[in-house]
């Protein structure tokens, strides 16, 4: 299982020229500044914004390959962690959890029991019959993180997955993050953030863009050691 | 976020505001109240059982309230596919299709009502294929519910076009990643978030449909137990026994009132 993409697509005026290759296990941050082409990355990669040209293979399967050709966000078995999470707020916590299995057809006593499991998995077990409107920002997140992982999903995709947490919850939601995500051995997985620290924690790979193109891409340890690379794209955010 | 910046920029002070929008605001208010009153002030409870009693009233009544629920209901079937289509998806003619859909609310019912019958009448355009098929909508209870959702199905399409265009598009685009298919999406995140706009909507163009008279009086005529809801028979009342349509006028206006309010409590849900 890996990623390979090499792509071009346009956001009204904006072009986001990207190429690179992951493999299965490894965790990839994705950093730049504002307007650099995080989030639009993300939305290409899940299916919400077609390509101009290009291709996307994840596990041997082409998500994209021209305009024309390419799997509905639905076909994709891309996991998103939104930035806003977007938990749905008329649906209680499990069955915000349960949900992709249940879109998959599984019976709604064993999605639940699948979305208890993994509830408990994120420490929030008890959080099942809550709305998601009355979570704490690290509880929503938790939950978000579950409802995105149910499926098993080849590629995993984090939007800025801790940045709108507070500094007391943040480095609780920092070390849970590693745990799972160096748990999920078999999927590609993508973090976006802007945060260094973040980005030192969970990846092992970071690749830096800026005005739409990759500056930078190299392993976490590496880069930091050098950050006149990169610093500067960086700090005009 | 900035909330308290934005206070600290109001003066301390309401002072003549205050008075200027509570006289305005006061006056608005009286303005809706005197009519109320002058209507209650008129009518004893001795006058309100006599026709309640009487069964013409009592067929009006019940006329007018299976006239606008189903009205209602077929304004639901047909609103909301409507209200999904001018909200979401992108047609040669949207804008004319919009203004269209509003027609309906700034034309004056008499008209709405001619326009039905030179379409839908027995010499209109579809007159004689209805006929063909057993459709006789002029002076017909089926006729009158026609009227009735033309005048008021707008009010329920547009509220919901607002509410459909309002749904933060990260939720679906959410459910899509999760394989819901889009019945799906539709079922479990779009409408459950538009609720509240429906309860709101179902409300307004209810409430509409129960005081319709002009296209209803014109499509449907003013047949008793088959055309003539409430609306018509204050009508007929007035040139009759003026304290006796106002009575039914009050009647019209605490079953109006009622319903709203159990309506949007019941679907509106907080």
């Amino acid at each position: 299982m890996s990623l390979a993409v090499d792509i071009e697509a346009r956001r009204g005026g904006f072009s986001l020229v990207v190429r690179f290759t992951a493999v299965a296990g490894s965790t990839v941050a994705i950093v730049g500044p504002n307007g650099a082409g995080k989030s639009t990355l993300i939305d290409v990669l899940a299916g919400l914004v077609p390509v101009a040209r290009g291709s996307v293979v994840l596990a041997g399967r082409m998500l994209e390959q021209a305009p024309g050709q390419r799997l509905a966000p639905q076909a994709r078995e891309v996991g998103v962690v939104f930035q806003k999470l977007a938990l749905f707020p008329a649906i209680d916590v499990v069955g915000n959890v349960a949900y992709g299995l249940r879109a998959r057809g599984v019976a709604r006593r064993e999605a639940h029991a699948e979305a208890m499991a993994w509830l408990a998995r994120l420490g929030v077990a008890e959080l099942a019959t809550r709305r998601t409107g009355e979570l704490s920002g690290g509880q929503a997140q938790r939950v978000a993180l579950a409802r995105a992982m149910i499926v098993r999903p080849g590629l995993l995709l984090l939007d800025e997955p801790i940045s709108a947490l507070d500094a007391e919850a943040r480095a609780g939601a920092r070390a849970l993050l590693k745990e799972r995500l160096a748990a999920e051995t078999e999927v590609v997985k993508l973090v976006v953030t802007h945060d260094l620290e973040d980005a030192r924690a969970l990846a092992d790979r970071m690749l830096v863009l800026d005005g739409g193109r990759v500056v930078a891409d190299g392993a976490v340890d590496e880069l930091m050691r050098d950050p006149s690379l990169f610093l500067a794209a960086m700090r005009r955010g | 976020m900035t909330g308290s910046s934005y206070r600290s920029l109001r003066p301390g002070s309401p002072g003549h505001a205050h008075v200027v929008l509570g006289l305005l605001g006061g006056a608005a208010l009286l303005f809706f109240v005197a009519p109320l009153v002058g209507l209650i002030s008129r009518v004893t409870p001795g006058h309100v059982a006599a026709q309640l009693g009487s069964p013409a009233v009592r067929s009006a009544l019940w006329l007018s309230l299976e006239v606008s629920l189903v009205s209602l209901a077929v304004s639901l079937v047909l609103g909301l596919p409507l209200a999904y289509l001018l909200a979401r998806v992108e047609f040669p003619g949207r804008a004319l299709a919009r203004g269209l859909v509003t027609l309906p609310m700034v034309l004056p019912p008499v008209v709405g009502g001619m326009a039905l019958m030179t379409a839908f009448g027995r010499r209109g355009l579809l007159g004689g294929w209805l006929a063909e098929i057993g459709v006789e909508l002029p002076f017909s209870t089926a006729g009158a519910v026609v009227a009735v959702t033309f005048v008021s199905l707008p009010f329920l399409a547009t509220t919901l076009e607002a509410a459909f265009a309002g749904v933060d598009p990260r939720l679906e685009q959410a459910a899509a990643t999760l394989g819901a298919s889009r019945w799906r999406i539709l079922r479990t995140v779009t409408l459950p978030a538009i609720r509240p706009a429906l309860a709101a909507g179902m409300a307004l163009c209810w409430a509409r449909g129960l005081g319709e008279f002009g296209a209803t009086i014109t499509f449907a005529g003013n047949r008793v137990g088959y055309t003539q809801t409430m609306p018509l028979a204050v009508y007929e009342a007035l040139n009759t026994d003026p304290e006796a349509a106002i009575t039914l006028g009050l009647v019209l206006l605490a079953v109006s009132l009622g319903l709203l309010v159990a309506l949007r409590g019941r679907i509106g849900g907080r």
